[in-house]
């Protein structure tokens, strides 16, 4: 039960991150969240949305690098602690994280995106310990 | 100072028959012992004796860096392996490198070149001269060295790598000459400047070569660092440096015609052109033994003068570099092709991404960026592993062009297309006037 995630190429140069979000405004894209991981000369834009598939086909259409990688959306019960213990069962696991971010998702907890290399372990890890993942339907 | 002006300083009827004589010798020379020449010129139906002399050159087939690739590394050998001395070699279209062989009386002649050059340059046994070329395979460092050593100069082999222990020897030994190329020598000119160090220096010339350079750099060299600045030519085909040099009078590169037969071409009719025409260098070994080579296409674009120089030389000059028929680079010193970069990409990910170099000149210093187009297929959402490609393609680079390249990644359609066909090159030194 992931969440679609779709990632954009972008050159660190003045505008760009703009110019991506007013094309998929255009498009009628309604965008729930946003990170982006940047270094020196270019940026990952990582974004959440209802229409992932059809946001990908409207940025590729624009000549943008864009693809889908699927993420755990984990809700992170609101208390002191709580992602500190979500993170060290991955890492027990022996599963790698490659990134997290916080989601802008309305809901109960604090919703975070997770990527790692063992993306079904990590979840039915996370949702045997009773913590809550959610899925493209829960975007809707 | 003219170091042999026996043959220097020759009338123009003396250097033609000198020339004639010496074509006929090493066309004889190639056609019974290097059986690639001997096909080539029954391919055209040539025998040597159709060879009289320097107005029969024009039916001679050319030379290519093609055919060097072809005979790698000894099919253009005309000395048995006992016979040869040392081996040299530059970087070619691809992985292969060109290379030239030598015989113990070409490494003499060479010597005796590059002293004619140092000579043009003032130096004298009296000198103490830096080398900064690198040494090893690239003619550059032991060339220079040779002819040093010839002269009777003093000789610092320095080579290439450690700008704080030259600009320390230069002032401890009272260093008075370097042979190095133009774009380090400013570079070094400038952190003399920054030490407080132009007053402690005793430099009063620079043989500067590997690469084009301007009149504007020459300013740039004798004015910050109160030397004068000569311009050496040469290629690892031919010998290595010391194939032209130009005088006090800057008029050209004076090329040594006893050894070098020059001649001007048209590189798309290949059509021998007549004097004083511009266009394609082409120069065929008269005296070599290792690996003469027959009209060999240099792809450097300029004319020749053969007017008698104000310094007293006969020997004609090559003027000044217009460019390349061909879309070779030198970035600091090193030839790079194009390809090379391509084929290097190729091993990456299995395709080849489009991609541009773009050559530019910071602080007196060339540098290369590569950029490569993060499409699709090269793109992933994980910083660490579009760090990986960048860093894999540097590394590859390395590997084919010898020199580190800045990976630039960047996003799809930002470089030019045209037709399918891509324009790989951007460079912003203005090396040709």
């Amino acid at each position: 039960m992931f969440v679609k995630q779709l990632s954009v190429f972008l050159e660190n140069t003045e505008g760009r991150l703009d110019e991506v979000l007013k094309i998929l405004a255009q498009g009628g894209i309604d965008l729930l969240s946003a990170s982006l991981a940047d270094t020196m000369e270019y940026g990952v834009l990582r974004l959440l949305s209802k229409e992932p598939d059809r946001a990908k086909q409207i940025l590729k259409e624009a000549g943008f690098a864009a693809r889908i990688d699927e993420v755990i959306a984990v809700v992170v019960p609101d208390a002191v602690g709580s992602l500190a213990k979500v993170v060290g069962m991955i890492h027990a696991a022996g599963i790698n994280i490659s990134y997290i971010y916080g989601l802008s998702i309305d809901g109960e907890g604090a919703p975070i995106a997770i990527k790692t290399n063992d993306n079904a372990k990590a979840e039915a890890l996370l949702n045997a310990a009773g913590v809550k993942t959610l899925g493209m339907e829960d975007l809707q | 100072m003219i170091w042999n002006e026996a043959k220097e300083c020759m009338s123009r009827d003396e250097i033609e028959a000198l020339q004639s004589a010496r074509l006929v010798k090493v066309v004889n020379r190639v056609y019974h012992n290097v059986e690639y020449y001997r096909k080539k010129m029954q391919a055209v139906g040539l025998e040597p004796g159709d060879i009289k002399g320097i107005e029969d050159l024009d039916k001679l087939p050319y030379t290519t860096y093609q055919d060097l690739r072809d005979t790698y590394p000894f099919g253009l050998a005309a000395v048995p392996k006992s016979e040869m001395v040392r081996v040299h070699a530059s970087s070619g279209t691809t992985g292969k490198p060109k290379i030239a062989v030598y015989t113990r009386r070409d490494i003499d002649i060479w010597a005796e070149c590059v002293a004619r050059c140092l000579a043009m340059a003032g130096i004298t046994k009296e000198d103490v001269i830096q080398v900064g070329y690198g040494y090893g395979l690239f003619t550059g460092g032991l060339g220079a060295h040779y002819g040093a050593e010839y002269l009777g100069a003093l000789v610092l082999p320095m080579s290439t790598g450690n700008t704080q222990k030259l600009i320390d020897m230069m002032i401890d030994c009272d260093v008075t000459s370097i042979a190095c190329t133009p774009s380090y020598l400013l570079h070094v000119a400038e952190d003399l400047e920054k030490a407080g160090l132009i007053d402690k220096i005793k430099l009063k010339s620079a043989i500067c070569g590997a690469e084009p350079w301007t009149d504007e750099m020459r300013d740039q060299m004798e004015s910050r660092l109160h030397i004068k600045a000569y311009d050496i030519y040469g290629l690892t085909e031919m010998m290595g440096p010391g194939v032209a040099c130009d005088c006090e009078y800057h008029k050209g590169l004076h090329i040594w015609e006893d050894h070098f037969l020059p001649e001007i071409i048209d590189p798309a009719t290949l059509k021998q052109l007549p004097k004083g025409s511009d266009g394609e260098l082409v120069i065929t070994n008269l005296t070599k033994e290792g690996m003469p080579l027959i009209r060999y296409r240099t792809k450097d674009l300029t004319s020749i003068e053969y007017d008698t120089c104000e310094c007293g030389r006969t020997m004609a000059r090559i003027q000044r570099f217009r460019g390349r028929s061909d879309d070779m680079l030198i970035i600091r010193g090193v030839n790079v092709f194009p390809s090379q970069v391509e084929a290097a990409l190729l091993t990456v990910e299995g395709t080849t991404p489009h991609y541009m170099l773009v050559v530019d000149r910071v602080d007196n210093t060339d540098t290369l960026e590569v950029q490569v187009e993060v499409a699709e297929n090269f793109f992933t959402d994980e910083i660490k592993s579009l760090e990986k490609l960048s860093k894999t393609v540097h590394d590859k680079l390395k590997q084919a062009i010898g020199l580190n390249a800045k990976v630039k990644l960047v996003e799809p359609n930002g470089l030019e297309h045209f037709d399918g066909k891509s324009k790989h090159v951007t460079d912003k030194r203005k090396l040709y006037q």
